[in-house]
């Protein structure tokens, strides 16, 4: 396949303006800006493209959500924040090719009629904040954003808001709140944000991944991006793979690529030849875990869900036969505990006791009834809060519990204590 | 106090948002840059009527964002290591505990000349080039121990 989304990247001075438009950049703006938001929208519908973000929901359906009414101010939010643990894509394309984001950004702002924009990007990233703001005074300079761009006739202004560490402003209603100052956490849904979003006017809100694909579909069609990968999942998909394989990175491929192909092929297998495969997770921390016989699923929205696990940011972790389930389930709860926002009881405090039975567990002084609590703590909080959150940090114990119950068997009945290293 | 360039940079910040509430996050950012890396009371209360809101509002902002450092100062170099699973699989835990004997800290300390800070943190986005770790702005990625201790001596 073609690269779409990494296409420039590795390229002389990629980020700048100059780069851009030398491979082509900008053009599918000039083209958007000639187009009725109606038919841009249709468009994106057509194409299939459902949001990178984690969500999967149909982008072009999203959008189309937003109010016609001309008087009301509305928004874009561009969803930057990425932290699910194992995810470094939006980071990617942001270091690396601000510009396909920015020109992403205007055209979907065109579509919806949002005269203001902002880049939610997450703290540490220092650097691509940097580099965004770089990219939008050379797109001011340009005349792709400001007053009337390009003749047009539709004005733009485009900000980089800044997070400070919180995982939780990846959800998008804390998002809003975290760029209206207070606090970041969730609302409750009803009102959705395209009615009453960022200071209460219809907004947008879209991953980095997800808008970067607009450019692409604009010049190319909604056919060409549709032939990418499957009829329900389409277009091009940045893969994140670290742990356990000899080649960790950004692969840009085909949506629905299997696990097998990713890891074995692009990846040049596992990172110790005699260290087979022992589980993945397909999606992020927040998918529950998948073993070797589920190698051969194709990694989609769909095919995923049907395994009981979600493709989520598309961050593939690979745990060779080293791994300890234990350990690595606690890591990853630990992790959501840290990063509960603290609005709902049941998360809040749920997280926070499965944090204690695994840190029992782990000392050598877990019992059979802390086992049964890592399957009964869960029951309290699926379901029970505003947010994914909750549900997605009971996702890696229940994953674990049910997949390799002997380990955790093995920890309890262990006669020597085996101490908790961290 | 902030200082007048910090305060320059505030006015910028207030410029692109309809309100003033929303600049809360890049005031704190800029006044613990002005400030060594540490929140100052009396910087949180500036900032508090700068932005017409109540002292209380912004201190509940800053304790919920967890790179605002209002607890404890830290030292000039503030070094966080990830300690998230994908750092994990490759060995995160060995070079912290690496990196507590060499600094002669513990984890959340800072060493009496006041030159660095040890911290672990979440996962911060760079898991393809596991294991690493941010000082101040910069990741450092694909950490061994011996580069780790080629860079700390750098860092006077």
């Amino acid at each position: 396949m073609e690269k779409v989304l990494l296409k420039n990247h590795g390229k002389p001075d990629a980020h700048r303006i100059s780069s851009y438009l030398a491979s082509g950049g900008y053009k599918a703006l000039a083209a958007a800006l000639s187009m009725r938001p109606d038919n841009i929208i249709q468009m994106v519908k057509d194409s299939g493209l459902r949001g990178r973000g984690g969500a999967g929901f149909s982008t072009g359906l999203k959008w189309s959500f937003i109010p016609k009414d001309p008087t009301l101010q509305k928004y874009l939010c561009c969803n930057a924040d990425e932290g699910e643990p194992g995810t470094f894509k939006d980071r990617g394309i942001i270091d690396h090719d601000p510009h396909l984001l920015l020109e992403g950004m205007i055209i979907t702002s065109y579509a919806i009629g949002a005269t203001r924009s902002y880049i939610y990007i997450r703290g540490e990233f220092d650097f691509g904040a940097k580099r965004l703001e770089e990219a939008i005074k050379e797109a001011h300079a340009k005349g792709y954003l400001g007053k009337n761009i390009m003749g047009s006739g539709f004005d733009h202004e485009m900000y980089v808001h800044r997070g400070y560490g919180a995982y939780i402003c990846g959800e998008e209603t804390a998002l809003l709140e975290s760029i209206e100052g207070f606090r970041a956490q969730p609302r409750k849904k009803p009102p959705f944000p395209a009615l009453a979003g960022l200071y209460g006017k219809p907004t947008v809100i879209n991953n980095v991944e997800t808008l970067s694909c607009i450019p692409g579909i604009i010049e190319n069609g909604s056919e060409w991006f549709k032939k990418i990968g499957p009829e329900k999942s389409p277009g091009p998909k940045i893969y994140c793979v670290s742990g356990h394989v000899k080649k960790p990175g950004l692969y840009e491929l085909p949506m629905g690529t299997t696990a097998r192909e990713l890891i074995y092929g692009h990846c040049g297998g596992m990172l110790h030849e005699n260290k087979p495969l022992k589980a993945f997770i397909p999606g992020g921390v927040s998918a529950p875990m998948l073993a070797p016989q589920d190698i051969d699923t194709p990694l989609d929205f769909d095919s995923l869900a049907a395994k009981g696990s979600m493709l989520g940011s598309g961050a593939v972790i690979v745990m060779d036969n080293s791994t300890c389930m234990v350990r690595t389930a606690y890591i990853i709860n630990r992790f959501f505990s840290h990063e509960s926002c603290g609005k709902c009881t049941p998360c809040r405090e749920g997280t926070y006791w499965l944090d204690r039975i695994y840190e029992r567990i782990l000392r050598g002084e877990g019992t059979a009834h802390d086992l049964e609590l890592l399957e009964k703590v869960p029951q309290q909080i699926m379901g029970l809060v505003l947010c994914a959150l909750g549900d997605f940090a009971c996702n890696p114990v229940l994953s674990t519990v049910r997949q390799f119950r002997e380990e955790y068997e093995q920890y309890i009945g262990l006669a020597e204590p085996v101490a908790a290293e961290a | 106090m902030l200082s007048e360039e910090s305060k320059k940079e505030l006015e910028a910040a207030l410029g692109k948002y309809p309100d003033k509430r929303s600049a809360v996050m890049d005031a704190l950012r800029i006044a613990q840059k002005g400030n060594g890396g540490h929140l100052a009371k009396e910087d949180m209360d500036e900032i508090a009527s700068m932005l017409e809101m109540r002292p209380v509002e912004v201190n509940a902002a800053a304790a919920f964002y967890t790179m605002y450092n209002i607890e404890r100062p830290v030292g000039k170099y503030h070094i966080q290591v990830c300690r998230n699973i994908s750092c994990s699989l490759l060995g995160a835990e060995h070079l912290i505990k690496h990196m507590e004997r060499t600094l002669g800290i513990g984890t959340g300390q800072t060493t009496p000349d006041k030159l660095f800070t040890l911290s672990t943190v979440e996962c911060l986005g760079s898991c393809g080039t596991a294991p690493m770790m941010q000082i101040n702005d910069d990741y450092y990625e694909n950490l061994t121990e011996t580069r780790i201790d080629e860079l700390l001596k750098t860092l006077k």
